[in-house]
């Protein structure tokens, strides 16, 4: 926050103030929480059939999980608009990339697999 | 001197004031201070390493043969990707007892709760609370030790193999990994395992070690002194960046 600062300096003199933690444990139990979640849907939906359902579903809740903290923990959320869009751009770039190389990747895969037949 | 103060007319007066102009640093970008900014666009850098490393994961891993049929007939080959859960499967102290990702599972959840911990220490920091700050930050730094020795637990169990061990080409039975042979299955799986948690090992090391200090520096009053904790929250985003990195890390490598 831009103005911590300010705000710690009234605190130099006088009583401590008293701790305001609510907030963050209840993110850590959600955070164990969605750990857990994918921890059982690996094992639950093991089957090769759903894999592909299986895989969007553990990207999708790391995806939550890593909202959760780079926002709560991380206090992005409480920053200006213009550096989350400095941090949130690049990073869909960097999805892009990964999206991108892993296509490359299968299709390098099929091309080596059916070489010589 | 008369000839500098007619070239210079308003240097002299406001030479002791603070710099207030948007030009000479007295603009804060993005309205967050110089050190944090930094830590932003340093962390933002650190992804991209991270975000390299994943991809050519992803590419290599996409690139070979997957295991097709009942997850329960597997077996190690250099044909195939090994499925995570079969080659992460011990628990430090239960021998032989099969159990899959349980000990990822609780590296995890100890890194989570070392962000829980950091998270806590920033807060104290806002309050000036000198011993809540020393308290949390002597749990945050007990939490990441513990992860780093875990790490190195996976990385032993990793480099001496399954008893069993898999039969490789020249006809030998090889056991464990190193960065040209191993028995999980091709040879870049171990290539990447070693690669991708080992930097982010390092990662960790480091963080602990900016964490010692920043429990030196608040016992001695260095922040108390300076009149805000901001050192703390600076290593506080580096701190969640790491656990950040390995919530992907743990999806990537152990899940998927």
């Amino acid at each position: 926050m831009a103005s911590h600062a300010a705000t710690d300096h009234a605190n130099l003199t006088g009583e401590l103030a008293k701790p305001n933690t609510g907030r963050i444990w209840r993110i850590f139990f959600v955070l164990v929480g969605i750990t857990a979640l994918e921890f059982a849907i690996t094992f639950a939906l093991e089957a090769q059939h759903f894999r592909t359902m299986r895989n969007s579903i553990l990207i999708g809740l790391t995806i939550l999980k890593a909202f959760f903290i780079v926002g709560e923990f991380m206090h992005l959320k409480q920053e200006t608009k213009g550096l989350i869009w400095m941090v949130l751009v690049p990073t869909v770039l960097l999805i892009w990339l990964l999206v991108a190389l892993v296509t490359e990747g299968s299709a390098i895969g099929e091309t080596l697999a059916h070489m010589f037949s | 001197m008369a000839q500098t103060t007619t070239l210079q007319p308003t240097a002299a007066p406001t030479h002791d004031a603070p710099r207030t102009g948007n030009w000479d640093g007295g603009n804060e970008p993005f309205k967050a201070s110089y050190g944090k900014l930094m830590m932003w666009i340093f962390l933002l850098s650190d992804a991209f390493t991270f975000g390299a490393f994943l991809t050519a994961y992803g590419m290599i891993r996409h690139k070979h043969e997957v295991f097709v049929g009942e997850a329960s007939a597997f077996h190690f080959s250099t044909k195939w990707w090994p499925i995570p859960d079969h080659v992460f499967n011990a628990f430090p102290g239960m021998g032989h007892a099969n159990v899959p990702l349980g000990f990822v599972a609780l590296m995890t959840m100890i890194l989570i709760f070392s962000s829980v911990t950091m998270v806590l220490a920033v807060e104290a920091g806002h309050r000036m609370d000198k011993k809540d700050v020393q308290k949390w930050l002597l749990w945050t730094i007990l939490f990441g030790s513990i992860f780093l020795c875990s790490q190195a637990w996976e990385w032993g169990h990793f480099i001496r193999g399954h008893e069993e061990g898999t039969l490789m080409a020249d006809g030998t039975v090889f056991h464990g990994a190193n960065l040209a042979v191993n028995q999980y299955g091709p040879v870049l799986f171990a290539d990447l395992f070693f690669f991708i948690t080992g930097f982010h090992g390092t990662h960790v090391f480091s963080g602990v070690c900016l964490l010692i200090w920043c429990f030196v520096a608040t016992t001695n009053g260095t922040f108390e002194k300076r009149g805000h904790y901001e050192m703390i929250e600076k290593i506080g985003l580096y701190w969640h960046f790491v656990d950040l990195v390995w919530v992907f890390v743990f999806t990537f490598f152990y899940l998927v």
